[in-house]
């Protein structure tokens, strides 16, 4: 077992800034994992004591989750990850309507684990169509309404790269019979869940639970079948030995943070600070809604200045930010959701806060921030 | 028209090259910058946004590379 303890710069000096990539685990997950590791390692589906114990517990993970939710427990299945969620929600929906319509409608900012829904779809001879964006990231209810009938819509509750909220409620209430797949990974914890849908997704380890569990939820009465090889588990939509202490974790992580309504509000003032700091920064661009936004996450793009340059120079400097440049994602393609905003696809960061995020750490981070670009700038000449 | 060959080159270089390059033409004038970075197609448009400059739209060159024309406004 190897842990990078001895590296020079140990996690415990780094301002961490990405919790829009994985939030750090909440003290409540931690304590109800470690005890729930010990007792619930049973098949919940036997009939005998420890198989009993694991059932009550994977049932009290389902009633927590659904009531923080606002939803019906026999809505609530847990996955192994976010993006499983994603791809049983829209497939599953897919596969309930295939008689209808194989035509699958998204916006064009969706997480890319609906894209590869998407494309999945079209690679099995489906249709897979996105609706563009204005220059906030929003789809205009209109645009949604105006585009044909569907199969499936698929809009997200929030952005997860520039943070701005998508008028969800309003899309399914032009959608009519069309079922509404709502990709809730980014405010999951952080904002209500919206209306509409009829099926949606979360994922635990964005909201302080442990990586490894999502969350699909299909209204009930909706059409929803498996597109996979199903199984014979305690919930019929899942397929495979359940987590059962991740599941428990996440729901009491959801449980706590729903609590914690001081943080969000915090975050939601840092991150005004942060906006009209970057935006002082010359020939820099602040993206996506300025209000109407999750409360956690800011993006902006500076001209000339190399995605990956940026990030490695703030890393050195402790502070540790995400950026949707091309030279600094696994493709040389840029960010899908800037190219579809028209916003500057280089020199890109996503600050993402969590929730022990301080206004010093935010001051610190802003305090060497000019000067980084400035000196990126020089180097080329600009 | 001036063009700029930024064939080969990563974003965001292309970008730099149109900001060094503008003032080779005169206000009214059109600077052409042919690019195969996929960003360019965004980040030519976004820049002109930026800086009050004139995305005119976008072209191919003889060997099929993308090529993006600017007019410069001021």
């Amino acid at each position: 077992m190897t842990f990078p303890g001895s590296s020079p710069l140990p996690s415990g000096s780094t301002s961490y800034l990405d919790s829009a990539s994985g939030e750090p685990l909440h003290p409540a997950a931690r304590e109800v994992l470690h005890r729930a590791l010990d007792q619930a390692y049973a098949d919940p589906r036997r009939l005998h004591g420890p198989a009993r114990s694991a059932r009550l517990m994977l049932d009290n993970a389902r009633a927590v989750t659904a009531e923080c939710l606002g939803v019906r427990p026999d809505e609530v299945t847990f996955t192994p990850s976010g993006t499983h969620a994603v791809h049983l929600g829209v497939l599953g929906l897919l596969a309930g309507r295939a008689r209808v319509s194989n035509r699958l409608l998204a916006s064009a900012v969706e997480h890319s684990s609906v894209m590869h829904a998407g494309q999945w779809h079209e690679a099995r001879g489906g249709i897979f169509e996105t609706m563009p964006v204005d220059s906030m990231g929003r789809l205009s209810p209109q645009i949604a309404g105006e585009a044909g009938q569907a199969a499936v819509l698929a809009l997200q509750s929030a952005n997860h790269e520039v943070g701005t909220v998508q008028p969800v409620a309003e899309v399914a209430g032009l959608a009519g019979d069309t079922p509404l797949f709502v990709d809730a990974c980014a405010s999951g914890g952080r904002l209500p869940l919206p209306d509409g849908w009829a099926a949606a997704a979360l994922s635990a380890h964005k909201w302080g639970g442990p990586a490894g569990v999502g969350v699909l939820l299909v209204r009930k009465g909706s059409r929803w079948r498996n597109p996979f090889p199903g199984d014979d588990r305690a919930d019929e939509r899942s397929t495979g030995f359940e987590n059962v202490p991740g599941a428990l974790a996440a729901a009491a992580a959801l449980q706590a943070v729903l609590s914690e309504a001081d943080v969000t509000a915090r975050q939601s003032k840092l991150v005004d600070r942060i906006r009209t700091a970057a935006a002082a920064i010359p020939d820099t661009e602040v993206v996506g809604d300025p209000d109407a936004r999750l409360p956690h996450l800011v993006t902006f793009s500076c001209l000339y200045v190399d995605g990956e340059a940026i990030v490695t120079e703030l890393d050195r400097l402790g502070f540790g930010v995400a950026s949707g440049s091309a030279c600094t994602a696994s493709t040389l393609e840029p960010s899908h959701v800037l190219a579809a905003m028209g916003a500057l696809t280089h020199g890109n960061l996503r600050v993402s806060l969590t929730r022990e995020t301080t206004a010093e750490e935010v001051e610190r981070f802003l305090a060497v921030l000019p000067g980084v670009v400035a000196d990126i700038r020089r180097e080329v000449g600009m | 028209m001036i063009e700029l060959d930024c064939r080969g080159m990563l974003c965001p270089r292309p970008i730099i090259e149109l900001a060094r390059h503008l003032e080779d033409v005169p206000v009214g004038g059109v600077i052409r910058v042919v690019a195969d970075d996929a960003a360019a197609a965004v980040d030519v448009p976004a820049w002109c946004r930026m800086r009050g400059q004139e995305y005119v739209g976008s072209t191919v060159a003889d060997d099929d590379v993308p090529a993006y024309d600017v007019r410069r406004l001021s």
